[in-house]
């Protein structure tokens, strides 16, 4: 059992006022709060160790590049990935999956397929379309039913032999649904596709395997798992990582570091040109440590918790619909009420204090599907509380009797 | 009245209110009562695009001062919509130019206004004063 009370002291900012009530915060899907524990690695940087990595002979130079190197390794193991040189230090998934969508440009041709989920946040969807553009391949969507869960017989169907990669997220930022990667992967290793899973909303709910998914491509980013913004990280798989060129600038200067050493030990920073976010790589490290120390399937099985009570809470409000039933999904609640813009509905819970997001959520084609401008989103951690889950539907239902 | 005066009378009633909730629930009636705008003026050509809610505004001359029509698809853009169409609406072009928006942050409604709330609010304020500089360019011909 977690001791949710003890877990909160460790995040200074909730004990927030907003608009003169205490923050209620439900907008952990766009990004989570940062416990005390992280706050100490990156002043400890600043304070301690501060200089740049890789480079100097000088003694802090060494100990913030052991530092940086050892979160490095802390992302390794996290994800299990066979080699710490498979991870590379991005600003962050939108960077990962630019990345790699500009390195496929020299390596996939017209007429070339690329698929990619209908649940896809904007991130995932326009460097594929980018990439279609400039090499005359086509994208297709693998679409969805009502529930928001993926049509996975259609998914086979789209897979042929002109099928070069495949990219969908782990789970849905806007739906919260959690797709069946392991099967979307076997399926297109089949054919011969590599696959990106974009684990961004699933990093801070379950720790993902990529040697046992076998998955070619995996990205999060630090923000959304207790870490700092500006910070991310790529897996890659070490031969898909050598095929792929560079991605920044610098790129000759690479190419001539890689000639005098092994490409092996070159590899990360292959894609690592220019000085790196050193202390974000070293919070982010500090943030898995965090995690780790709580445990993911406690952090699992309470979230869950928190989903099952907020959506049986939320559905007993009349005219309440929410999008996104899938029966595998984590702790994200997209709805709307009869009636009412999820503007509206937003702006009088900022007033309560509560911090959800409305919109689209950077995700306008399933917006489109369900025929709606956007959704209200609360999305849940595990520093919330059921009292919480309360005061967002007092709150609800306060903005409901002000709107109608 | 001049833009001016009618805005410090909204500013006056605004006074009134002792919380944001009553503020809130005016301009919610504001929103719900006003029918702001010509059905066939709400074409894509009218609309302003926020991120989140949608606003369409349709101008016209009408000797020689510009009447605004407006409507949003959220209830409380459409309040404040209302409000900053009594302040602006039925005036010279140039006394619009030469109008801030300053009684916004008075009357406890900055947060709208701001950029970053993406309601499509900051684009339409812009866009009255585009349509004042092109009926004025027009009244000076």
């Amino acid at each position: 059992m977690l001791d949710i009370k003890k877990i909160r002291e460790d995040f200074p900012i909730l004990k927030r006022q907003v608009n003169g009530k205490p923050l209620v915060y439900l907008d952990n899907a766009a990004t989570s709060q940062t416990p005390q524990q992280v706050l100490d690695a990156i002043v400890d940087y600043y304070q301690n160790y501060n200089a740049n990595i890789h480079r100097g002979v000088h003694t802090l130079s060494q100990e913030a590049t052991d530092k940086y190197e050892q979160a490095r390794i802390k992302i390794q193991k996290h994800f299990n990935a066979a080699n710490s040189y498979e991870i590379i230090f991005t600003s962050g998934t939108t960077h990962s999956i630019n990345l790699v969508a500009n390195g496929f440009a020299s390596l996939i041709k017209k007429g070339d397929e690329v698929l990619v989920s209908a649940m896809e946040h904007h991130s995932n969807i326009v460097p594929w379309q980018m990439l279609c553009e400039r090499t005359g391949a086509v994208l297709k969507v693998i679409p969805m039913n009502q529930e928001g869960e993926l049509l996975m017989d259609v998914y086979e169907e789209l897979l042929n032999y002109k099928t070069k990669l495949v990219f969908c997220n782990h789970i849905s930022n806007a739906l919260g649904t959690i797709n069946p990667i392991e099967e979307i992967i076997e399926k297109a290793h089949k054919v011969g596709a590599a696959v990106l899973i974009d684990g961004a909303q699933a990093a801070p709910h379950l720790i993902a395997d990529v040697q046992a998914l076998d998955v070619d491509f995996y990205t999060c980013s630090a923000h959304k798992i207790c870490g700092p913004t500006g910070e991310g990280m790529l897996y890659g798989k070490e031969e898909w990582l050598n095929k792929l060129p560079p991605y920044q600038g610098g790129g000759e200067m690479i190419a001539e570091v890689t000639f005098e050493k092994t490409t092996y030990a070159d590899l990360p920073h292959k894609f690592e040109a220019g000085t790196p976010n050193i202390c974000g790589g070293i919070a982010f490290g500090a943030a898995l440590d965090y995690m780790n120390a709580i445990g993911f399937d406690e952090i699992a099985k309470y979230e869950h918790e928190l989903l099952e009570y907020a959506t049986e809470e939320l559905l007993k409000i009349d005219g309440l619909k929410i999008y996104g039933t899938a029966k595998n999904k984590t702790s994200v609640i997209s709805f709307n009420i009869e009636g009412i813009h999820p503007y509206d509905i937003g702006s009088i819970l900022d007033k309560l204090g509560i911090a959800v997001r409305t919109g689209h959520h950077c995700a306008q084609p399933i917006m489109d599907f369900y025929k709606i401008p956007g959704t209200v989103r609360a999305s849940f951690a595990f520093y919330n509380t059921k009292e919480e889950v309360d005061v967002l539907v007092a709150g609800v239902l306060k903005a409901k009797s002000m709107l109608l | 009245m001049e833009i001016k005066e009618i805005q410090e009378e909204i500013i006056d009633e605004f006074s009134m209110f002792d919380d944001w909730m009553q503020r809130y629930e005016y301009m919610i009636d504001l929103g719900k009562s006003l029918p702001l705008i010509n059905e066939e003026f709400k074409t894509d050509d009218n609309i302003i695009k926020g991120c989140q809610s949608k606003v369409w505004v349709h101008a016209e001359l009408e000797d020689n001062k510009l009447v605004f029509t407006a409507d949003s698809d959220a209830i409380i853009t459409k309040g404040i919509i209302a409000i900053l169409i009594r302040a602006f609406s039925n005036q010279k072009p140039q006394d619009i130019l030469d109008a801030d928006t300053q009684f916004i942050d008075e009357i406890g409604l900055k947060e709208h206004l701001s950029p970053t709330r993406a309601n499509g609010l900051v684009s339409m304020i812009k866009q009255l004063k585009l349509y004042a500089v092109a009926y004025q360019t027009q009244i000076e011909d």
